[in-house]
């Protein structure tokens, strides 16, 4: 039986804890009796029938007619899936995407539907490569699909392809893939590593436009979601409700399949950074050691290498399948039965440290625009209930936060980091200034739909993804970065923990109470 | 009188050059100039008066000829023994106070100029710069016959001179001529903005580089040049700062200068070129990387205006043929056609401007002649050092000091 996740209360006798610091990890000494730290469950156990799982799900959907009652010749068929985004890291082969598409497949064949399209709803994230695609959906499916030009990437900005579907009560102007908008039946295929993810937020974010994400994908938006890991508490999860009834109400057919995979994040030999310090072994400490000091000398570009190489033993936990809003319940609750922590009360200062990866350079380089994204959109929204770190806290991160970009994967990153937060660190004000020039910027735009570029207002999401963390807290101070960097997103650098917490002081005291995320692997705060 | 004097000594440039690697002051003190006490040069002929010099700047071209970097080009342009120093403030002989334009035109050497009420600039043949009545020399400050700026004295014909008014202190006049050269870049792109213009877009020129040149490049483009839009790729914050004191639109670190461009200019970045770019690109710079990257931003059929000071330079030109991009260079001064059609000198604009422009943060520091190796250092790591001009003061209280 896999253990809970649980709160260490830091005494004299604790070990020196785990901070990643993107593409390596340092060992911090957090002070005692006023310091804890949140360890992520143990990852939950693999259903043992993965296929019969799916087939299951499918035959026996949740508040929907049978996927295979749903098919028929001559239809229309659309499968759109979760695109590189998810899961993080990559999972080893066969992704589920792959058992799950194939299965809605066989079925089709057997239904005798051979207008079939599928595709990666991307939204506006940079295009998938062919080997990313191949391992998403398994070569079998590529190879019967992508040369006949019926397995492919949305695009956000093909007004051939979009489909106007109306405006939600709110105003909210709702515009999908066309073909997806247009077909008997669109089947969505998702993976749901967070809370935040699935639900109506598959389509509705998916395979949008920007004229459509742009109403959700805001500073406000943003700002009222407390958190973006509690649906009935998020603002970005109203909206894509919202949608998703424009999108039923107009007559698109949505049959919904959301999986969970547990948190079995690391593969040998990085399986240490899964344990708990007291409960390293020799070899964890020897393998510690030999990977901290390896990797101190290893050029970045080759660490990236490294760590991006690394195929996660995620494995799955639960496949439902059926109508969209209680598909997504089901799915909530398996995500929180894996992630939530309880933990009580609030802290002076959060700490944590800052991983290789987020969901938006895979294969690519954690910039700093995405860094501040994975501290203050990511990881200060795992909670639900209220903020692990009190309002007019600290959070202390650790992270070498380079001024390094991938100029073919985020060119406007490039352009947002040297001209917008040169200018301003406002969510607000740049949204108002700044956003509209780069979302319609034409070099942007050939990139997104021709290279594999994030969209040109790619980096004004990820801004706004921390609006509420930001406002929410009186002070970042990033341990181990850049200055001038650091200094540019707005925040302060600290060469040290211990200066960090010196830097601190001036706001929350000189005894403040510290919590640390210990994450990845990933878990959710459950604050009371 | 005192002197810093240069003389023709092959081995002592070639030395200046290899101590330049440690600063502009090592290279002074080894290189072909000295400290000297010599005689006042003559008065060559009528019109002609002597001056004495209140502040004196050191620029860009004095600094590479300290350092042993200066073309050979100019062998045959100059003549040795000489003074350097070309932007001048000065008290003249008949008690006006005057900045000199250096350029040694037709009238200084005894010849008709080729238009009437030409500036000593102007003219499409420099065969006047090696002959007539003085030995040759390109300007004031490069000539055995009239002396220069770094020194208690020197001459000048009355057609390089010009008065100030009494409202235009000396730390603005001895701006007057750097000035003037920046004004006279910045309505070399003018071409090139009026036809943006026309067509209807957002002209934009690029200025390269924010020393004294650039700034004022910066400077004239906005007075002189209108509708344009200024992006400038400055390397230190307090240029930076004057930058944008000075009306740039847009001001950021010089690696960020392409993209920067490419913002205000639209088009696609391809490879390291931009698909379109600036419409004139003012090179404030002049060496071989800076040529280069102007190359790159600027779109095709547009101008890089080469104003500061190259030597030999190594770059690839396939860009500049594919691009059919002009590239011209800006040295100095003389009669402008304004973008309203109308003719002046560019002196009399640059006078205009230093009455109005906020160039009294542009002279950092002086010093006295005889703490010539101390200035010549300050003015080789001026950027580096917060400063941006460096001048020596030869005002009486200085001369009494000395």
């Amino acid at each position: 039986m896999p253990r809970p996740g649980f709160v260490l209360d830091v005494d004299r006798s604790t070990p020196p804890i785990l901070f990643w610091r993107g593409e390596n990890f340092s060992l911090e000494k957090l002070p005692a009796g006023r310091s804890r730290v949140i360890y992520p469950a143990e990852p939950l156990p693999a259903i043992d029938d993965v296929d019969g799982a799916i087939r299951h799900a499918l035959l026996n959907p949740i508040d929907h007619d049978p996927l295979p009652s749903l098919l028929f010749p001559g239809m229309r068929l659309t499968i759109a899936f979760d695109d590189v985004s998810l899961p993080l890291p990559k999972m080893r082969r066969p992704d589920v995407r792959q058992r799950v598409i194939e299965a809605v497949l066989d079925l089709a064949a057997d239904a005798g539907v051979d207008d079939v399209h599928i595709i990666a709803a991307l939204a506006l994230h940079r295009r998938m490569t062919e080997a990313e695609l191949r391992h998403a959906v398994g070569d079998r499916v590529y190879d019967a699909f992508a040369p006949r030009g019926l397995l492919y990437q949305h695009d956000a900005e093909d007004p051939d392809n979009l489909a106007f579907l109306g405006t939600t009560p709110h105003g909210e102007e709702v515009e999908i893939n066309k073909r997806a908008a247009e077909s008997d039946l669109l089947v969505y295929v998702n993976i749901n590593l967070v809370a935040m993810d699935g639900g109506w937020k598959s389509t509705a974010t998916g395979l949008a436009s920007y004229r459509s994400l742009r109403h959700h994908h805001n500073p406000d938006t943003m700002h009222k979601s407390r958190s973006f890991m509690d649906q009935h508490r998020s603002e970005l999860h109203k909206s894509n409700w919202r949608m998703g009834k424009v999108l039923l109400d107009s007559g698109v057919k949505v049959f919904q399949i959301e999986t969970t995979l547990n948190t079995d994040t690391f593969p040998q030999p990085f399986e240490f950074l899964s344990k708990r310090e007291w409960e390293w072994n020799a070899r964890d400490r020897m393998t510690f050691l030999a990977t901290t000091k390896a990797l101190g000398r290893t050029p970045a570009r080759l660490a990236r290498n490294i760590f991006h190489s690394i195929e996660a033993p995620h494995q799955m936990t639960s496949v439902q399948a059926g109508e969209v809003e209680a598909v997504h319940r089901i799915t909530t609750d398996h995500v929180y039965a894996q992630e939530l922590v309880e933990v009580k009360g609030q802290t002076d200062i959060l700490t944590m440290g800052i991983p290789y990866i987020s969901p938006y350079n895979v294969h690519s380089i954690l910039n700093p625009i995405l860094v501040q994204v994975m501290a203050m959109g990511y990881y200060f929204n795992m909670y639900r209930g209220m903020p692990l770190v009190r309002e007019g806290g600290v959070i202390i991160l650790t992270h070498p936060c380079r001024p390094e970009f991938n100029p073919v994967h985020h060119p406007s990153y490039i352009d947002f980091f040297e001209q917008v937060l040169a200018d301003t660190t406002d969510p607000h004000v740049m949204s108002q200034k700044w956003e509209k020039r780069y979302a319609e910027d034409e070099w942007y735009r050939h990139l997104y739909r021709t290279g594999y570029a994030y969209h040109g207002v790619h980096p004004f999401y990820m801004w706004y993804w921390g609006t509420h963390g930001m406002k929410h807290c009186s002070r970042v101070i990033v341990v181990g970065g850049d200055p001038k960097t650091v200094r540019r997103l707005g925040f302060v650098p600290a060469s040290t923990m211990d200066d960090a917490l010196e830097i601190a002081s001036d706001v929350v005291g000189r005894t403040p109470t510290i919590t640390h995320l210990h994450t990845p692997p990933l878990m959710v705060a459950d604050v009371i | 009188m005192r002197a810093l004097r240069v003389r023709r000594r092959t081995a002592k440039f070639a030395v200046a050059r290899v101590a330049s690697t440690f600063g502009s002051g090592g290279a002074a003190r080894v290189g072909p100039i000295d400290l000297v006490d010599i005689e006042p040069p003559a008065l060559p002929g009528p019109g002609w008066h002597r001056i004495r010099p209140r502040l004196v700047g050191i620029c860009g071209s004095d600094l590479s000829l300290v350092e042993g970097h200066a073309s050979t080009y100019f062998e045959d342009w100059v003549s040795f023994p000489f003074v350097p120093g070309h932007e001048i403030v000065g008290d003249s002989d008949d008690g006006r106070r005057v900045v000199i334009e250096p350029v040694l035109g037709h009238e200084a050497r005894g010849f008709a100029p080729p238009f009437p009420g030409a500036a000593p600039g102007d003219g499409d043949d420099y065969a006047h710069l090696v002959g007539g009545r003085l030995e040759p020399g390109i300007q004031t400050g490069f000539c055995c016959s009239t002396g220069g700026g770094w020194a208690d004295e020197f001459v000048a014909h009355e057609s390089q001179i010009h008065e100030v008014p009494d409202s235009l202190s000396d730390e603005r006049a001895v701006l007057v001529e750097p000035l003037a050269g920046g004004i006279h870049a910045a309505l070399l792109t003018w071409p090139k903005v009026r036809a943006a213009t026309e067509a209807g877009t957002v002209p934009v020129v690029a200025v390269l580089g924010a020393g004294t040149m650039g700034l004022c490049a910066v400077a004239g483009l906005r007075r002189f040049v209108p509708g344009v839009r200024i992006v400038v790729g400055a390397r230190y914050p307090h240029q930076q700062a004057l930058a944008r004191a000075f009306g740039a639109d847009v001001v950021v670190a010089p690696n960020e200068l392409s993209r920067a461009v490419r913002r205000e200019s639209g088009g696609h970045l391809v490879g390291d070129h931009l698909s379109s770019g600036a419409h004139a690109t003012i090179d404030a710079i002049g060496n071989s990387d800076s040529i280069a990257e102007a190359l790159r931003f600027t779109r095709p059929r547009g101008r890089v205006v080469l104003l500061g000071m190259p030597a030999r330079v190594s770059v690839d030109l396939t860009g500049l043929w594919h691009r059919e991009t002009e590239l011209v260079g800006s040295y100095t001064y003389g009669t402008e056609t304004l973008p309203d059609g109308s003719r002046r000198r560019t002196f009399d604009l640059a006078i205009e401007t230093a009455l109005v422009e906020p160039l009294d943060r542009l002279l950092s520091a002086t010093y006295p002649l005889d703490d010539w190796t101390d200035a010549l250092a300050h003015a080789g790591a001026a950027g580096r050092r917060g400063a941006v001009k460096i001048a020596f003061d030869l005002r009486p209280h200085e001369r009494e000091n000395s």
